[in-house]
């Protein structure tokens, strides 16, 4: 029995993909980001400007909960 | 739908975690399944163990052969595990307390017979899952709710612990050098023989509270601030080095592995008259 259709609250930014119902409002994703592309707001991680996002991947690589990742990358947009 | 990498290796259904915001141990559990991917290993080769504790609900959102046994007793369920299934790649999985403390005999005498487990050991500096007890890994004079005035024991250093006792391979990663952990589990996995890592994860819920160590971010800023590469340190002196610990792989020196030196000892006897 796998998973399937887990969906929640996932937004498809592009460059970035957020399920905010698995946010759990750290900030460890945003405080580490490099380009400050994302921010906390009411206690959840949002986009401030997805043009800075460089898809380094380090907000996936250190978020607790799986809440935020890397979408499509450049070359396959 | 989560990530490739989450909707392959976790049972997504049962996510997020249980654990607190911020808690270091997811980031140290999906590190772990980084290292499985980049591997390559089949999912059904690979059983993951795990003692009591908040580290040890790791195996329930992972999706593979999993056991989830009793507290400081991770290593001998393992232990069996392995000999009935040589073929099966056991990853074990313990708090600091269930591995050093109650589990602390299992430990060094899996190191000793260099059986090959790979475990890793998150290591929140307590004991997070009851409530801010003192572990063998609390620092001296740091709090816990059983050292309302600072503990004074000394606390073990675990890589050493496991290199005296025998494991063949150690190193020490963070939840802030989250890719040194899973560049480790890799060659440990990879390793035929016992294997430990000391995986640094931050509880900000007990230990960070108990001990003003600020929030989440706070602690995964200390790792960062505080950890050095065994590379860099190489080139340090012993007074830039104070208060540093040490991350990367500490030791990798192959020996005989226990479940062969066991097989071994069954082709020698089939064909005997005794
Ligand atoms: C035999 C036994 N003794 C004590 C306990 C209570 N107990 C549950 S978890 C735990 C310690 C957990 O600390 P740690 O292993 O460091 O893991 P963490 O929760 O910090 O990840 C203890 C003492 C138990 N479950 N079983
Ligand atoms: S991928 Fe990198 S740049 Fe983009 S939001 Fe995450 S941490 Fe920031
Ligand atoms: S690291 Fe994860 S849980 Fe923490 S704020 Fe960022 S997205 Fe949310
Ligand atoms: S109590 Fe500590 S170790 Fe347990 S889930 Fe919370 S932060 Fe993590």
């Amino acid at each position: 029995m796998k998973n399937k259709s887990i969906k929640g609250n996932e937004v498809d930014h592009g460059k970035l993909i957020i399920n905010a119902d698995w946010c759990k409002g750290c900030g460890i994703c945003t405080a580490f980001c490099p380009t400050k592309a994302i921010e906390l707001k009411n206690e959840k991680v949002t986009v401030v400007d997805i043009d800075k996002c460089t898809q380094c991947g380090l907000c996936e690589l250190r978020c607790p909960d799986y809440a935020i990742y890397v979408g499509r990358k450049k070359n396959e947009q | 739908m989560p990530s490739q990498l989450v909707d392959k290796y976790f049972r997504a259904e049962d996510l997020p975690q249980i654990w607190c915001p911020g808690c270091g141990h997811g980031i140290i559990t999906r590190a772990i399944t980084v290292a499985i991917e980049q591997l390559g290993l089949e999912p059904d080769k690979v059983c993951v163990v795990s003692g009591i504790g908040c580290s040890s609900r790791a195996p329930g959102y992972l999706d593979f052969n999993t056991l989830h046994t009793t507290h400081g007793r991770a290593l001998a369920f393992a232990t069996g595990i392995k000999l009935a299934n040589p073929d099966l790649k056991v990853i074990v999985i313990m708090g600091d307390g269930d591995s050093t403390a109650i589990g602390g005999n299992h430990f060094i005498h899996a190191c000793r017979r260099n059986i090959d487990l790979t475990t890793i050991i998150f290591n929140n500096n307590i004991y997070g899952m009851t409530g801010g007890q003192y572990s063998p890994l609390t620092p001296k004079f740091d709090k816990g709710t059983t050292a309302p005035y600072g503990n004074i024991d000394r606390p073990f250093d675990i890589c050493d612990l496991a290199s005296g006792a025998g494991a063949t391979y150690v190193g020490r990663g963070t939840s802030y050098h989250a890719n040194v952990v899973t560049s480790l589990v890799k060659k440990g996995i990879m390793n035929d023989g016992f294997s430990l890592i000391e995986a640094i994860s931050g509880c900000p819920t007990y230990y960070g509270r108990k001990n003003k160590k600020g929030g989440p971010v706070d602690m995964m800023q200390w790792q960062k601030d505080n950890a050095v590469t065994v590379t860099a340190a190489a080139k340090m002196t012993p007074e830039q080095l104070e208060g540093k610990f040490l991350i990367g792989e500490l030791k990798n020196k192959p020996e005989p592995e226990y479940t062969k030196e066991y097989q071994k000892i069954i082709d020698n006897l089939k064909g005997s008259d005794i």
